[in-house]
């Protein structure tokens, strides 16, 4: 039992990982519906974003962990967030009215684009950082086996959450939200009720990507290391988790980060760790058979 | 050779969506060879009566049955998809044109064909290797194609791209198309709406000539009153998803519960009701 | 959908300098910011294990600069050419075009059957030519599926693996389970005693095997549309990857299988020595001769995919293909069965990717997880929308542009991917609807006119 607690921690912590970088696929579905192959890649950038400022803010001789946290959060969040800006007026706004396959492929081209330009940068090999934030707590020690909670989950999911709660604030009270939603509904109309619809989606790369950086940088402090290879995995599971809580659906991406966070850690855990990819991609595979939009998608309704 | 049976029988169909009951207890028939109009308000429930009589909805209750001239009996509640054009023979057009855009009229045409062509093409391996008795039904398949658009006066445009033909064109050739499927029931979907008078005169001479030299059954839903009242043997009036009136043009269109219902519902369309067929 | 995205070109074509000049220095901004930490800082791990990290300004002052410049190029090339697309040829040179493009496809395959002629001398291009010929054929296997039939396929790397591991599992030890031979010798099946006939018992084998995949995977995606066809094409894909990578007992895990048997000319060894090929025919041996041999092999097995395409669009399953692409509820409307006709779609193009598969083998000798990633799949699929869904001599053009490009840029070393997925991208903005996107009609009574683009869906899986 006391197993199970663990994992189901470490899954939730992973999953909250990954449910930030579904919002980022899931909303930009919802406002251009396309899939923006890219945003792992720009998880990835997050991360190096995250790492570097770190180690510039240590080398000039700050100590106090919580500033630098900051810090580091908010240069990521700001710099990361150009980069979703910047891929989308590249790479997506001159594809906009096109054929729908089109800006796909343009996105699964910038992917290549971002990870090799981390790999030119930045070096091939693998990035690892000392832990900067240690230490946790006993929850319940059983002699054999003891429940970890490290201060690195406390601040994973501390950090998600507050930023979900910021996010869905801006999405639900704000008038970015409001004209993001209409967007979503008909650009044609929203463009006609006087919402600049060039804007409200640069803002939606920019939110997304953003909440991508945050996920980078809970990356880098949970495993200790970034690589230019990492964008596309997560990506894949991330774009797997807000197809699976069902795209276009913002609590659906954060319902799916969950549960691919956890499918993997309770498939590594009691199963084996090799075929954990391919369990999270059986269910999904398997849920969409029942559930052809996923589990918190608007059924498609067809129009005969 | 006659049979005397009526080519559709529908009882007791019941069609609910959730908490809310589209068509209920619906009863009509159509009769062989004969044109049955289905009118009504609009939201009345007359294409979900289609969809389920078409196989893209699997109705709540009640039973449709549809007999072949050769007595074969189908039960197209029991039939699903694609199985009610390709065994019970019905096709149906759309009330929002669905053509293939990017085909041909001819290769539209061909489409319709399919499944005697699949037959003929022996899974594909006949065809493959265009074996002559392949190739014969190819020839008749565009025989029959060709038939059709010299028909709907397309012939000329039968290399064109069907989604770049005038709006009226293509809805005859949607309702060609329908027909190239070989069809013992044909179900149009307001094939005259948005046709201006001249095409809506050449409509109903098609339709006419469908039943009266082809000899196929037409059900029809349509908004144009004088259409309804020119060509219908029968008509079927719905309100709510209820039958409310059942019979002859004339006799519907003096029946005060119809002339509430578009009343209730539109004056326009109760004026045109009242006036249909003039 | 939307509203037109004003082109910055169009909407303000008499602003002067400032612009430009506003525009370029806004650029360099974006750049600065952009780069700053990327470029500017370097990072790596040190001798002992922590990270230490170096500054490149010059680096950094040179890129943002060259951002600044090229913003300025960029800006006055619009200019010059004016807004794109905007240039319409006269009617005399767009006939020529068309004569041309008539004469296009029998010029490139008399210049393939010539390749080993020409080339002969040249091992590199020799090689070089198979590799295209090969992604030819998957790009012609993936177009059954994605431009004829509207699916989006994701995964189509996986059949290629299935072909590859088909081949190479059962050439190397006929069935994968020794003692079940010993128990039932009747039933065993030992590809090793077919010896030089291994190849042509076995690329049928394989095909059908991949094609088999297909239905497997054809049978959960056909409920699903879209994106949600996308991810489950894409997961499918990494699960045949992940299983080939794990399952060492079976596949040999990341070292792969080594040793397949090369190709023989119809039992007929490609080796030196009395029996083989060079000495049957009595010339001198040579090692290219079974670089020829594969060339014209991988011609034969593309020209086949492309002749069986060709037919089957003239035939009820293509046509049916094609119209479910256009629209799918009124396939059903008319009696076509959507559940076949789909999973044909799948199992054919996947046929045809199983034969590549098996043919990579042969010609490699050797296969591992590696050559079956994602960034496999999503070549193909670019080589496929480059060409024009669902035309085959652009789907040809593509691959012979993608591949032959990727091989120009090898110089560029560790850039390579860099550049080659700058281009996607810019490709897809020049010609979002591949280089042919007309569509030519299977089938006609006056005369064939092709239909453009813009009238030809997608399909919505």
């Amino acid at each position: 039992m006391d197993y199970f607690f663990q994992q189901l921690i470490n899954g939730l912590v992973l999953g909250s990982i990954y449910g930030l970088i579904a919002i980022g696929y899931t909303m930009v579905y919802g406002i251009v519906g396309m899939i923006n192959f890219a945003h792992g890649d720009i998880f990835m950038i997050g991360g190096f974003i995250a790492l570097i400022t770190f180690l510039i803010l240590v080398s000039i001789g700050m100590t106090m962990v919580p500033v630098i946290l900051l810090l580091v959060l908010l240069v990521a969040m700001a710099v990361t967030a150009l980069y979703g800006w910047t891929v989308e007026r590249i790479a997506y706004r001159p594809l906009r009215q096109s054929f729908r396959l089109a800006p796909m492929l343009s996105a699964i081209g910038m992917s290549f684009v971002l990870s090799n330009f981390a790999q030119v940068s930045q070096g091939a090999r693998v990035k690892p950082v000392p832990p900067i934030i240690t230490g946790g707590y006993t929850l319940h020690d059983s002699g054999n086996f003891a429940v970890q909670l490290s201060n690195v989950q406390i601040v994973v999911v501390v950090t998600t959450v507050v930023l979900l709660a910021i996010f869905t604030y801006i999405v639900s009270r704000t008038r970015f939200g409001r004209d993001m939603r209409a967007c979503e509904q008909d650009q044609t109309m929203a463009a006609l009720l006087g919402v600049d619809v060039d804007r409200t989606i640069s803002m939606t790369f920019v939110i997304g990507a953003s909440l991508a950086a945050v996920a980078g940088m809970m990356y880098l402090l949970y495993y200790g290391l970034v690589d230019f290879f990492m964008g596309f995995i997560a990506g894949i599971k991330a774009f797997t988790a807000a197809v699976l809580g069902g795209i276009g659906s913002l609590p659906g991406a954060m319902l799916g980060g969950l549960a691919i966070g956890l499918i993997e850690t309770f498939w590594s855990a009691y199963f084996s760790v090799e075929y954990k990819d391919v369990a999270a991609f059986s269910i999904l595979i398997i849920v969409l058979i029942f559930m052809p939009t996923g589990l918190l998608g608007r059924p498609e309704v067809e129009k005969v | 050779m006659t049979n005397a049976a009526p080519i559709l029988a529908i009882d007791g169909l019941t069609m609910r969506f959730g908490g809310i009951v589209a068509i209920n207890e619906l009863s009509f028939t159509a009769q062989r060879r004969q044109i049955t109009a289905l009118i009504g308000p609009n939201g009345a429930g007359k294409t979900t009566v289609f969809n389920c009589i078409t196989g893209f909805y699997r109705p709540s209750g009640g039973t449709m049955t549809l007999v072949h001239d050769d007595d074969a009996t189908f039960r197209l509640d029991r039939l699903h998809d694609f199985r009610i054009c390709k065994y019970a023979k019905v096709a149906r057009t759309f009330q929002n044109i669905r053509l293939f855009p990017g085909m041909t009229a001819l290769e539209n045409l061909m489409v319709a064909q399919h499944n005697t062509l699949m037959r003929a093409s022996g899974f594909s391996l006949l065809g493959l290797l265009s074996a002559p008795s392949f190739r014969a039904a190819e020839r008749q398949a565009i025989d029959l194609a060709r038939e059709w658009l010299q028909r709907i006066g397309l012939l000329d445009r039968a290399d064109d791209a069907a989604g770049n033909l005038p709006y009226g064109d293509q809805r005859r050739l949607e309702s060609a198309r329908a027909m190239c499927a070989q069809p013992a029931l044909l179900c149009l979907d307001e094939p005259a709406a948005g046709l201006n008078a001249n095409e809506s005169a050449a409509l109903s001479d098609l339709l006419l000539s469908i039943r009266d030299d082809i000899g196929t059954s037409i059900l029809l839903i349509e908004h144009d009153m004088s259409v309804v009242m020119e060509i219908s043997d029968h008509i079927v009036v719905l309100d709510h998803g209820v039958k409310i009136a059942d019979g002859a043009p004339r006799a519907v269109r003096d029946d005060p519960k119809v002339v509430a219902a578009y009343l209730g519902a539109d004056e326009e369309d109760a004026a045109a009701v009242m006036e249909g067929g003039a | 959908m939307a509203v037109p995205a004003p082109h910055p070109a169009s909407t303000e074509p008499s602003a002067g300098l400032g612009f430009i000049l506003k525009k370029a220095v806004i650029s360099a901004l974006v750049a600065l910011v952009l780069f700053f930490l990327m470029i500017g800082i370097r990072t790596e791990a040190g001798p002992s294990g922590q990270l230490i990290y170096w500054t490149r300004f010059g680096e950094l002052a040179a890129i943002v600069g060259a951002v600044f410049v090229g913003s300025i190029v960029i800006e006055l090339l619009r200019r010059w050419i004016g807004p794109v697309g905007g240039v319409e040829l006269p009617a005399s040179v767009r006939g020529g075009f068309a004569v041309l493009g008539r004469l296009l496809a029998p010029a490139l395959l008399i210049f393939a059957l010539l390749v080993p002629v020409i080339f002969y001398k040249e091992r590199y291009l020799l090689d070089l030519a198979i590799l295209v010929m090969t992604y030819v054929m998957l790009g012609w296997g993936l177009n059954i599926v994605v431009g004829l039939a509207g699916l989006l396929d994701l995964g189509y790397v996986a059949f290629y693996a299935v072909g590859a591991y088909s081949y190479a599992l059962l050439a190397q030890s006929g069935l994968p389970f020794p003692h079940f031979i010993d128990t039932y010798p009747y039933v065993a099946l030992d590809f090793q005693q077919l010896g030089p006939w291994a190849f042509w018992v076995l690329l049928p084998v394989s095909g059908l095997l991949a094609a088999l995949w297909g239905v497997i995977l054809g049978f959960p995606v056909l409920r699903l549309r879209g994106d949600y066809l996308a991810i489950v094409t894409l997961a499918f894909g990494e699960i045949i990857r992940l299983v080939i990578l794990n399952w060492q007992d079976l596949t040999g895990g990341p070292n792969g299988i080594s040793g397949i048997p090369r190709p023989t000319v119809f039992g007929i060894p490609l080796t030196p020595g009395e029996h083989g090929f060079a000495a049957m025919i009595g010339v001198p041996f040579s090692p290219t001769h079974r670089l020829v041999f594969l060339f014209y092999l991988i011609l034969a097995l593309a020209l086949i995919t492309n002749w069986v395409t060709i037919r089957l669009r003239a035939l009820p399953i293509g046509r049916a293909w094609e119209a479910m692409r256009e629209d799918e509820v009124a396939c059903r409307a008319l009696g076509i069965n959507i559940t076949t006709t789909k999973l044909s779609a799948f199992a054919i193009g996947a046929m045809f990717g199983g034969f590549a598969g098996a043919f990579f083998a042969t010609r490699q000798g050797f296969i591992s997880p590696e050559s079956f990633s994602f960034q496999e799949s999503a070549l193909v699929l670019a080589i496929v929308v480059l060409g024009g869904m669902g035309s085959q001599l652009g789907v040809a053009l593509a691959a012979i542009a993608m591949i032959g490009g990727f091989e120009l840029f090898r110089g560029l070393d560790q850039f390579r991917m860099l550049v080659f997925g700058g281009v996607m991208v810019l490709l897809m903005i020049w010609r979002p609807r591949g280089l042919i996107g007309h569509r030519a009609p299977t089938v006609f009574l006056q005369k064939r006119t092709e239909i453009s683009a813009s009238l030809v869906k997608e399909g919505h899986g």
